[in-house]
């Protein structure tokens, strides 16, 4: 029975993580139509800028979240200007090519800047820890990561479903030249999107730098896992992200409990099962 | 400039290439020839980089079929040059299969059995689900590959690959010209085969589908069974790559089939320029060849010039070299017709 509880524990953190991080592509997949690889790196980027804020400056962990995320946008903000904001409409093959261009010199820099070694963010001594439930003990920072999920799907929810700019950015998606003639600035919206999907895979990457060490093939390694929940859950679609990432989270870390020698094998095969029968995701809307 | 300047120069003209298929292919074949001779003399020592890069050009001619000419995208082509890899390791480890010919045929049929199992797979999905569909093949693949250590050696690779000397009288020298020559032998018979297959009524179907799949079966014609046969085909061709690899290195590891090599031949097919073969080989020689350059100095900084270079062909060449050095060539004449 410990084995099972702890089981749920860790994929729960592990599966709200890849939330929090997916969560951002999804956006930009689903609503605003482009294949962004480099997703992974802007996780990254947020960890390197935590790490170097926390351990370099001797930050508080607050503190350097916060900066880590506004750090990334601002990284981020001038790429978009300049070419992302190209390939919007372009074929799926293109934007593929360009986002896995900009991750590889992404992954070029982040070494020659900060070394090829893996970078730790330490964690205040609130998330030090277990904290004991009752029934059983759960490490603190696993908690963190999973509140921080909850915290970021109900935000989300409430800006798309509820507020002006959610709004907007619905007419934006499911008409754009239309929005315009009403008055919305289209390129605006997509703008706060893009910003928004980078803070969150940049809050993601800080968030989960336990589970999902920071180095430099990070933006590589687990871009393959975020494109996959995106396109499990269904892309543009905050439940079936969510539905995705605790699913896969399960069946990794179930996968790596009881069959290790197997590796990923049997993630690649739910995976490979899933889209088969679902090829718009779990949620996804029909094209 | 002057008008008068213009109307003296008698116009050169030019025959298009479309309108000469055959002599096209000859210069083509001819290129192969002429660059391969040359790295056979002047690089005598990088004779094993050159057959690796021949290696990889099949792959990479292999991944222009179908994302090239029948438009189907895909980040887990290293699955069929892997498995044929294996194969041609694992008859020549295993069952005492060891003259090369028939390792690179063994080769050929394992790549095309897996092009056809993940055709059944890849198919299924479109954009980003076809994407994601051929990410998880690779990785599905290459999970097995580690989990059967038995047959495949696992994380420590293949080894104690032999072949036998080709056709009997030539021995695999420790300079690899034999197994250079025999490579770039391959390569030119694949070509040729390629360029008649790419231009038979199938080849012209299969860039109707990939113009327009609802026209093509409007028609009539089947764009299910044309994309899984020309799968088969690609399979076929990736696996005699890996095969080639396998024989001429000896060795099979588990970074054949992966997603890295996967994106890097999609990565040199798009710098080459996708449908047009010779786009493939040439975008091969000019990665493999720079990296191999680059990553002596520093392998990450060779990851950055990559990446800014992909990212400058997709928004200013989106043909690739092919497309930039035609657009070149044609400015030049422009250029050179008017000045004199």
């Amino acid at each position: 029975m410990l084995t099972i509880s702890s089981i749920a524990a860790d994929a729960l953190a592990y599966g709200m993580v890849l939330f929090v991080i997916s969560i951002g592509l999804s956006v930009t997949m689903g609503l605003m139509k482009v294949v962004n690889l480099a997703h992974g790196a802007f996780a990254m980027i947020g960890g390197y800028i935590a790490s170097y804020m926390v351990q370099q400056m001797g930050m508080p962990f607050g503190i350097g979240l916060l900066i880590a995320v506004a750090g990334t946008i601002l990284i981020a903000i001038p790429l978009e200007r300049l070419l992302y904001r190209r390939i919007y409409g372009a074929s799926d093959l293109t934007q593929v090519l360009m986002t896995i261009g900009i991750t590889f010199a992404i992954i070029g820099l982040a070494n020659f800047i900060f070394g090829p070694t893996l970078k730790t963010i330490p964690l205040p001594s609130q998330l030090q820890g277990p904290v004991n439930l009752g029934f059983r003990s759960i490490a603190a920072h696993k908690i963190f990561a999973a509140a921080v999920g909850v915290v970021v799907a109900g935000a989300l929810w409430f800006l798309i479903e509820r507020t002006p700019f959610g709004v907007r950015l619905r007419a934006s998606v499911d008409d754009a030249p239309m929005a315009g003639a009403l008055g919305v600035k289209t390129s605006w919206v997509y703008a706060v999107s893009f910003a928004i999907a980078i803070g969150l895979a940049a809050l993601g990457g800080v968030v989960g730098a336990q589970l999902l060490p920071v180095e430099p093939y990070y933006a590589l390694r687990y871009m393959v896992t975020f494109l996959v929940v995106v396109s499990v859950g269904g892309a543009g679609s905050i439940p079936g992200a969510l539905l995705a990432a605790l699913l896969l989270g399960a069946v990794n870390t179930a996968g790596r409990y009881y069959v290790p020698e197997y590796g990923e094998f049997f993630f690649y095969a739910a995976v490979i099962a899933i889209v088969s029968i679902f090829p718009n995701g779990l949620l996804g809307r029909a094209k | 400039m002057t008008d008068t300047a213009l109307s003296t120069t008698p116009v050169q003209p030019v025959a298009t290439p479309t309108q000469r298929p055959f002599m096209r292919d000859l210069f083509a074949v001819g290129v192969i020839v002429v660059i391969a001779v040359a790295g056979f003399f002047l690089l005598p020592t990088n004779l094993a980089l050159l057959t690796h890069i021949v290696a990889v050009m099949l792959l990479v001619l292999s991944l222009d079929l179908v994302t090239g000419y029948a438009g189907v995208a895909t980040l887990g082509h290293a699955a069929l040059y892997g498995a044929g890899a294996y194969a041609a390791g694992i008859a020549a480890t295993k069952f005492g299969i060891v003259d090369p010919i028939a390792m690179l045929g063994i080769g050929a049929v394992g790549g095309a059995l897996v092009g056809l199992l993940s055709s059944a797979v890849i198919l299924r999905g479109h954009g980003l689900s076809q994407l994601v569909l051929s990410i998880a093949v690779v990785q599905l693949v290459r999970e097995a590959a580690n989990k059967a250590s038995g047959w495949t050696g696992g994380s420590d690779g293949l080894s104690g690959i032999a072949p036998t000397p080709l056709l009997g009288l030539f021995r695999f020298d420790l300079y690899g010209r034999t197994a250079f020559i025999m490579a770039v032998v391959l390569l030119i018979l694949v070509f040729i085969a390629l360029r008649i297959i790419v231009r038979s009524p199938f080849g012209m179907l299969c860039r109707g589908i990939k113009e327009d799949k609802v026209r093509v079966r409007a028609m009539g014609a089947p764009v299910y069974t044309t994309l899984v046969k020309l799968y088969v085909i690609s399979g076929a061709v990736a696996g005699l790559g890996g095969a080639l690899a396998a024989v001429t290195t000896k060795v099979v590891g588990l970074d054949s089939v992966s997603f890295e090599m996967s994106a890097e031949a999609m990565v040199m097919l798009v710098l080459g320029g996708t449908g047009q073969l010779f786009g493939a080989m040439l975008g091969t020689l000019v990665f493999i060849w720079f990296e191999d350059m680059v990553s002596t100095i520093n392998p990450f900084h060779w990851l950055t010039i990559i990446g800014a270079l992909l990212v400058i062909v997709v928004l200013f060449a989106p043909k690739g070299f092919m497309g930039a050095g035609n657009a070149l060539i044609k400015a030049l004449q422009r250029r050179s017709g008017g000045a004199k």
